[in-house]
């Protein structure tokens, strides 16, 4: 399989009054055709700053380093008129909050028809056609009468329906949704799951799931990275890292998930403390200041690799081993 | 939408008797009045002009009269001071004036205050957002009172390309300068209004999605951008609008225009009741129209005020 995707050595950085900000630092992935990547890790953590930089969305004051290639073209240093030519046709996006992501002034239907207009210079009848075949696909009932509806004529769960259906438009290669569900109640949220669901089996089209929800990746997706301070710390299939999480920060993400096969009345084990202040990461690892495991080398070493570690996985950690039952190989 | 546009009708009229009872009243209030002068009239001759007048009955009274004649005949009273003409002939002579000024005014402020603003929003932090943001506050510090005469001194007296005042027959050159600097004060809040209202929109999260849907920038500044960017300016038209009608006073004070000021503010200065009465009521009708109008226009930019109109 050929990558989609594929990030390396990525680095964001916001100019702000207090000084630069360290959002993502050092970062590469890959994502194969029809694969499904999850990207976890607590707010902060840079996850959505990533993709923002990929599909060149950053805020002005940000500056991104490294290389992202799509199809193996690199797109970091495209114009802005090429890179027009990608987004929302091969690589579409979906925000965190569909209530303020769709213009309040324009109808869906113009919404969605412009896609296609500019990428694919369809007429007004045909895209519109189009536009009806996807919200149908995306299970909006009279999807006809709703194009000439305006935002706020929709409910959340409604809204982010539409968002998905005009991410789609133009059957795109790479699908980046950012929390898609997070700003919905749960039935909602679990209605737009199954949509991606069905998208993955039937369109083959690749998506990256950012999010904090560690039940969204278990259903959903095949790899995961969990990304904490601006960083990887630990990648793998989804099964190795919910079995047996190598990485404490991973470990702890999947502790504090609570479970319905253990007994009741037990504590949710919570990571202690707070994620690092990002304009001034500490020395060594981002994550010793909280870890349960640290000796020397995590404080006096500069920031652990993220190295291979067998069986298609990777880790940075300088522990050499941690066992389910926490025993630690140093 | 009609159900909408009935209403505010319906309400405008209480405002407007409001506007002219109380304007009545605080005329009337005032000491002195239209026939004092430096040299005292004979006592006799003082009774029979008030009597002619109707000016020696009660207050109440009087108002009632004059609300009558409005409401029977559109008949606004004679000028007090002015012999010979009624309020609304002196109105009509020179209400054009005013007008060619004012919407001039206007329209130079919203196109040139909306494009500066909208430059200086997509340059935000360069030197084109600090020249139009240094020229906006001169514009709102300075008051028009004091650049109508700098104005009138240097492009007409020392440099002679336009004429330093009059109003030669409305003539183009004529009204240069005092256009300018009726609008730029409106001009100076509009583009400030115009960036913060654009700014605050190309940080949007639908700007956003606009701009990850792969549209030219152009077309996501014009077509998602621009209307929810320029709703703070609609509604700032109504108070414009009575900017200029009270900046045109001192703006056609000082250039000799022959419009609607000069009455009102000789005519506020001679105790000219029905004079001053007939403009208040002109320009009230005008600021509650243009309103309504900014009103609907609110509908119009924006779906979910029409919902709820």
């Amino acid at each position: 399989m050929s990558s989609v995707l594929s990030v390396s050595d990525l680095t964001v950085r916001f100019a702000t009054p207090e000084g630069e900000v360290n959002a993502v630092n050092n970062v590469s992935l890959d994502v194969e055709a029809g694969e499904c990547l999850g990207i976890v890790g607590e707010s902060g953590s840079g996850k959505s700053q990533l993709f923002m930089a990929v599909m060149g969305l950053l805020a002005a004051n940000g500056k991104v380093a490294g290389s992202v290639k799509f199809e193996g073209k690199e797109i970091l240093d495209l114009k802005m008129k090429d890179l027009n030519k990608i987004r929302g046709s091969q690589m579409s996006m979906i925000f965190q909050d569909p209530m303020t992501s769709l213009t309040p002034h324009m109808k869906i239907g113009d919404q969605m028809t412009e896609v296609l207009q500019i990428h694919k210079g369809m007429g007004h009848r045909a895209a519109s056609s189009r536009a009806v075949e996807l919200l149908d696909l995306m299970r909006i009932p009279e999807a006809k009468k709703r194009l000439s509806q305006y935002p706020h004529e929709f409910s959340g769960g409604m809204r982010q329906r539409v968002m998905i259906a005009m991410a789609l438009l133009c059957e795109p290669k790479l699908l980046i949704a950012d929390e898609p569900s997070t700003a919905l109640d749960v039935t909602v949220q679990a209605q737009i799951l199954d949509l991606f669901a069905q998208l993955k089996k039937e369109t083959g089209t690749a998506i990256v799931m950012i999010t904090h929800d560690l039940g969204v990746v278990a259903g959903l997706c095949d790899r995961v990275n969990v990304m904490y301070a601006g960083r990887f710390v630990e990648t793998g299939t989804v099964r190795d890292i919910f079995y047996d999480p190598q990485h404490p920060y991973a470990r702890g993400l999947l502790g504090s998930m609570p479970r319905l096969d253990e007994a009741k009345g037990e504590h949710l084990s919570a990571i202690p403390g707070q994620p690092p202040n990002l304009q001034d990461l500490p020395p060594g690892c981002s994550f010793q200041a909280r870890c349960k495991y640290r000796f020397e080398p995590c404080v006096e070493d500069p920031h652990p690799a993220l190295e291979a570690i067998g069986g298609g996985r990777k880790k940075a950690c300088h522990l050499k081993g941690l066992s389910r039952d926490g025993e630690v190989v140093r | 939408m009609i159900w909408f546009a009935l209403r505010r009708l319906m309400s405008a009229v209480p405002t407007l008797f409001i506007v002219i009872f109380a304007s009545f009243m605080i005329m009337h209030a005032a000491p002195g009045g239209p026939f004092d002068g430096e040299r005292q009239l004979p006592p006799e001759i003082e009774q029979n002009l008030l009597a002619k007048y109707d000016l020696d009955k009660p207050l109440l009274e009087q108002f009632y009269l004059y609300m009558e004649g409005i409401v029977t005949e559109f008949d606004f009273g004679p000028s007090f001071k002015r012999e010979d003409f009624t309020v609304t002939e002196l109105i009509s002579q020179s209400w054009h004036v005013s007008a060619r000024i004012g919407i001039s005014a206007l329209t130079i402020a919203l196109l040139v205050g909306a494009t500066l603003g909208c430059l200086a929003a997509l340059n935000q932090n360069s030197w084109i957002d600090y020249f139009v943001m240094a020229l906006a506050m001169t514009g709102i510090t300075i008051p028009s009172f004091v650049i109508a005469p700098v104005l009138s001194l240097f492009f007409g007296v020392w440099l002679n390309l336009v004429p330093s005042a009059g109003w030669g027959g409305g003539a183009i050159p004529n009204m240069i300068l005092p256009v300018f600097a009726l609008s730029l004060g409106p001009l100076a809040v509009i583009a400030r209004l115009t960036r913060g209202g654009m700014i605050e929109v190309l940080r949007s999260n639908f700007v956003r999605t606009a701009r990850a849907k792969g549209l030219p920038e152009g077309l996501v500044i014009r077509r998602h951008a621009l209307r929810a960017g320029l709703l703070p300016v609609v509604s700032y038209l109504g108070p414009a609008m009575a900017a200029l009608m009270t900046g045109s006073l001192v703006i056609e004070r000082i250039f000799g225009l022959p419009g609607l000021g000069r009455y009102f503010v000789d005519g506020a200065l001679q105790r000219d009741y029905t004079l001053v009465l007939g403009v208040v009521i002109l320009y009230s009708t005008l600021i509650i129209t243009l309103n309504f109008i900014v009103d609907v226009m609110y509908g119009v930019l924006d779906p979910r005020v029409r919902a709820s109109q």
